[in-house]
This record gives structure tokens, C-alpha cells and sequence, in this order.
């Protein structure tokens, strides 16, 4: 029996995530409704959470929640209702012969090429840590003071061009979303 | 003693499926957003698994990272289809067919 080499715990806490995120994806992939959808998606993203928390990766479990659950999926509602779209937009019949037939045959079979490899190859485990000079991973508190630690050393310069990125996308979100008016001097 | 690494792993993989096989079949540009972000997920959490698999918080640090992105991605994607809804009233993607040969 292999489930018993494994604490039940964890193995509820992995049934219970996987459950969580599948029946999100599925439905986000089957709603009609696009409310549905997202309401699906803030399921399957929770899922996603408490996989993170299993994992000893409680900052990025929070920020799941409060970035992803919260504000990416509130402005996906707050567009859906701006645009009053809130009705099925689908074809009756794809325009394009046999897309779901193809489309599934494709990813099932990456998919099933990536977990072969994955099922195949060798595995190199519990290498001391790079970005934390040997340190292991830490959980509660200490995770918290390993990621800002990291992100202000190693990763600084990647951290001051995701700030650049956040300004450049505000102003492009602003520019494309406002009222086009014809300014004085420019022929339209 | 936790789960093995292979059983998330599997999982992830199981969501990007899903996340694929949307993105490829669903008309409206709002879900075919979501999809992405199922995807976007699906990468995060095999980050996160192999961080703790190699001990080493890299992984979590990259899943930062993706997030922001995804953060700027959608506030972008989303400009655009309220631009694009501005002209057409529809969400659809099929109705984006001027480049068409």
C-alpha cells in the first residue's frame, strides 16, 4: 500500500487542493456565464493556495489570495460587468472544422509526453540552496524573511524592472482604455 | 512526511491541460484570459513544488515575479478588450477577422 509511506495529513491536504483546482479549471473551461467563470477560477486559484501553504510557501499562499483572488479576478468582474457582457458569447457551431477534436488531441498529447519524461528521467533532490547561500527553506515567518531578503540581494535588479513594467502597463491600461476625442492640429 | 513532488507535479500538468485545451476552444477574449491564468497557475505551482523538492527559495522568488507580470498582463489584456468592445460590441474573437487574407 503506498498511500501509507505518506503522513494522511498531507494526503488529505493534496486531495482536497487537487479537487479544489480541477473542478475550478473545469469549470472555468465549461460555464457559459463569464460571472460563472470567474467564480470558478477564485475556486481553483484557492486550491492553488492551499497547495502553496502544503509546500512551505506561506507568503506567496497570501499573496495568492490577496492579489490573485482578490484583485485579478475583481477587475475580470469589474470588466465583465463594465461591458455588461454577462450572457454567453459562443457560436452556436465552431467555425473551424474539428477545433475541439485537434485542440484536444494536442494538449493531451504534450501533456502525456511531459509526464512520461517527468515519470522517466532521473531526479536531482536536496541540493544545498543558491539563492539563500546554503540556508533550507523556511516556513512561517522566516519564509517571509528569506523572499525579501533574496528579493533585495539577488534578485534587485529583476525587482527594480518589475517596477518599470508596472508603470509602463498603467499607462498603457489608461491610454487604451480612455475616450478616444480628435486634438486640435491632428487630422484623424 | 509529505507528499511526493511527482503527485503535484502531475497535478500542475493537469491544469495546464486544462488551461490549454480553453484558451484553444473558448470564442470570448474575457475567458480566454482566465485560461491563461490557469496556465499562469499551473507554472507557479510546479515552482513551488520544485523549491521545495531542491530546498532553495529561488522558486518562490520567480513565482513572485510571474505574478507581477500576470498582474500587468491582465490590466493591459483587459484594456484592450474594452477597446476592442468600444468598436464592435462583442467580446468575441471571431469577430477580429480585417487582417484575414
Amino acid at each position: 500500500m503506498i498511500a501509507l509511506a505518506y503522513a494522511l495529513p498531507s494526503i488529505a491536504v493534496f486531495v482536497v487542493s487537487a479537487l479544489l483546482i480541477l473542478g475550478g479549471a473545469v469549470g472555468v473551461l465549461t460555464f457559459k456565464n463569464p460571472v460563472h467563470a470567474a467564480l470558478s477560477l477564485i475556486l481553483s486559484l484557492f486550491g492553488v493556495a492551499l497547495a502553496f501553504l502544503a509546500q512551505q510557501a506561506d507568503f506567496l499562499a497570501a499573496v495568492e489570495i490577496i492579489v490573485y483572488a482578490g484583485a485579478i479576478v475583481v477587475l475580470f468582474l469589474f470588466v465583465i460587468m463594465f461591458l455588461g457582457v454577462d450572457h454567453s458569447d459562443e457560436p452556436a457551431s465552431a467555425p473551424l472544422v474539428g477545433q475541439r477534436t485537434l485542440a484536444g488531441a494536442a494538449v493531451a498529447l504534450v501533456i502525456a509526453g511531459v509526464v512520461f519524461l517527468m515519470a522517466t528521467s532521473h531526479w536531482v533532490t536536496g541540493v544545498p540552496s543558491v539563492s539563500t547561500n546554503g540556508t533550507p527553506l523556511a516556513t512561517g515567518a522566516d519564509n517571509i524573511h528569506q523572499i525579501g531578503a533574496a528579493v533585495y540581494t539577488t534578485y534587485l535588479m529583476a525587482f527594480e524592472v518589475t517596477a518599470a513594467l508596472l508603470i509602463i502597463s498603467v499607462i498603457g491600461a489608461v491610454n487604451l482604455a480612455r475616450k478616444e476625442r480628435p486634438r486640435v492640429g491632428e487630422s484623424q | 512526511m509529505n507528499v511526493p513532488a511527482a503527485w503535484y507535479l502531475v497535478l500542475a500538468a493537469a491544469l495546464f491541460g486544462i488551461g490549454a485545451f480553453g484558451f484553444l476552444t473558448r470564442r470570448s477574449a474575457i475567458i480566454m484570459f482566465m485560461c491563461v491564468e490557469l496556465m499562469l497557475n499551473a507554472v507557479n505551482l510546479t515552482f513551488v513544488t520544485f523549491s521545495r523538492t531542491l530546498s532553495d527559495v529561488g522558486g518562490q522568488i520567480s513565482v513572485f515575479f510571474v505574478m507581477v507580470v500576470a498582474a500587468a498582463e491582465v490590466t493591459v489584456g483587459l484594456g484592450i478588450v474594452v477597446a476592442v468592445f468600444r468598436r464592435r460590441a462583442s467580446t468575441s474573437v471571431d469577430e477580429l477577422t480585417e487582417m484575414k487574407g
